[in-house]
């Protein structure tokens, strides 16, 4: 077993756990966008930022990725952790304010701006899909291709793979095309308007079953 | 594209994930560039997904999925270069050869690309072509590299080069002479010996010249195979005494003087060669 203060509080996990697991099992919110379970962490999305150390030697990992270490000092919500989250969130909307699951985050987070220069990316290389392909549906038939500003993601020779057995597994745990999301200001990239609603309409925080673009928003009613 | 060859190549390697690197290398250094079919073999034969070869083909600059030309002319854009003007050498390289970098000439010959940093920034502008450094290039020297290049680099002025001297050779067991007047190499008698492979002995003969590197066969061997050498009077192996610098294949000796020996890499196609002045013991 390993020792470890998470927020303050002393904990004893067993080794090989991730901070993420360890903060979950705790019952500490760490939100995610790469990670999911049954697939190898990747650590892409950097969303689950948390902070480490104390003093000047204190860093930010992810969480999803890194392995609890005995004596580590763990905060998951502290003021630099939620200002380089946010920071984050703000850089997921530049690339691709369409994605309802980034929409739904940055409402949770209170996002309200992004000051980047907008892109309509359809892709933000989370490798879920590649992930999805290879460990859970034995194919691996799409990977990971180039690198930097041309890495993207698909078949060899961008030619149908002949073992792409066409399950769908990849669209369904992809954050970015899955759902999409219209937002009403598009200048602004950051659509939030699930989250001007309250109760009773909705309960708070349940952003997921709601398609706001699908029936005319409650909230836009109200105003009127 | 030679199924049989790709094979030999993965053959002799390692399976795992990081000799994939290597495998792609041989690969490229055979054809130029990496075909789609040897990507596809590579994939079956080390059990890895096709996905992850191409993943890794396509993360390196240094492969390429096109077919390149047979020279490779590397102009630097790096930090200092960049700021000795290098963008207008890579422009007259552009109007000379009338490509654009990473395009390749129709006739396959010259390949430009564009690199950041070759690591020889006090010699900026920097130019690497098929491996040589040009120094200090001016826009004025743009076309004089374009025609060394295409006139194989590798060729050697053994009139006027100043690294190039004779040296009689001679078996360093049974001490004959191993130099053959009758058929010179480089207008002077070249070194006989011979070579075991393809399962019998042949005549090799070697330039005397050191640093020509010229060699005759009547039966040529595999490139990159590496075979013992011979000597034709005693018919003993040569001995060796070190691995060759440039690729780590045994050398063979053979003998210039009591004590020193001319070693030469035993791998075909490799011009590894030093001259060994240590009291070499060849009893
Ligand atoms: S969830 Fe940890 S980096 Fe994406
Ligand atoms: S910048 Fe050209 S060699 Fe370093």
């Amino acid at each position: 077993m390993i020792n470890l203060t998470l927020n303050g509080l002393s904990i004893s996990v067993e080794k090989g756990t991730t901070i993420l697991e360890a903060a979950r099992f705790y019952g500490f919110p760490i939100p995610t966008l790469c990670h999911k379970e049954g697939l190898t962490p990747y650590g892409a999305c950097r969303l689950c930022v948390v902070e480490i150390g104390k003093g000047p030697g204190a860093k930010l990992v992810s969480s999803c990725t890194y392995p609890v270490e005995e004596g580590m000092m763990v905060r998951t919500a502290s003021e630099r952790v939620l200002r380089a989250r946010r920071m984050i969130i703000e850089l997921l909307l530049a690339s691709c304010p369409q994605s309802k699951t980034i929409q739904d985050i940055a409402s949770r987070h209170n996002v309200r701006q992004q000051r980047f220069r907008q892109e309509h990316e359809d892709c933000i290389l989370c490798g879920l899909c590649v992930r999805m392909c290879k460990e859970q549906m034995m194919a691996g038939a799409i990977g990971f291709r180039g690198r930097g500003q041309n890495r993207s993601i698909g078949t060899p020779f961008d030619i149908r793979s002949d073992v792409c057995r066409l399950c769908g597994g990849c669209i369904e745990v992809c954050p970015a095309c899955q759902a999409r999301c219209t937002y009403n200001e598009p200048e602004k990239a950051v659509c939030g308007g699930c989250a001007n609603l309250s109760p009773p309409c909705i309960e708070k925080e349940q952003f997921h079953d709601m398609m706001c673009y699908m029936s005319p928003c409650v909230a836009c009613e109200a105003k009127k | 594209m030679d199924t049989e060859n790709i094979l030999e190549i993965i053959k002799r390697s390692d399976k795992n994930r990081g000799a994939i690197i290597a495998i792609l290398e041989e690969i490229q250094a055979t054809y130029t560039y990496l075909p789609e079919a040897a990507l596809r073999l590579v994939a079956e034969e080390t059990g890895h997904s096709l996905t992850d070869i191409y993943g890794v083909a396509t993360f390196y600059k240094a492969f390429s999925l096109k077919p390149r030309g047979k020279h490779c002319i590397s102009v630097c854009l790096g930090t200092a270069c960049h700021v000795r003007g290098a963008q207008a050498i890579v422009d007259e390289f552009k109007y000379e050869l009338k490509i654009a970098p990473g395009g390749t000439t129709p006739d396959n010959e010259i390949s430009l690309e564009t690199v950041n940093c070759l690591g020889a920034c006090a010699l900026g502008p920097t130019v690497v072509a098929d491996g040589h450094y040009f120094p200090h290039v001016t826009k004025g020297e743009v076309r004089e590299i374009i025609a060394r290049t295409k006139e194989e680099m590798e060729k050697i002025n053994t009139e006027t080069d100043d690294r190039i001297f004779r040296l009689p050779l001679s078996c360093p067991l049974c001490k004959a002479s191993l130099m053959d007047p009758d058929h010179p190499l480089d207008g002077h008698p070249s070194v006989r010996i011979d070579v075991s492979a393809n399962g019998r002995k042949n005549p090799l003969r070697l330039s005397s010249l050191y640093g020509s590197g010229a060699v005759a066969m009547e039966d040529p061997v595999p490139l990159n195979q590496v075979s013992p050498l011979f000597c034709p009077h005693c018919d003993e192996e040569l001995p060796s005494f070190s691995i060759c610098p440039e690729c780590g294949s045994p050398m063979a000796a053979l003998l210039v003087r009591a004590g020193c020996a001319w070693e030469i890499c035993t791998r075909r196609g490799c011009r590894g060669h030093l001259l060994n002045l240590n009291q070499i013991n060849l009893s």
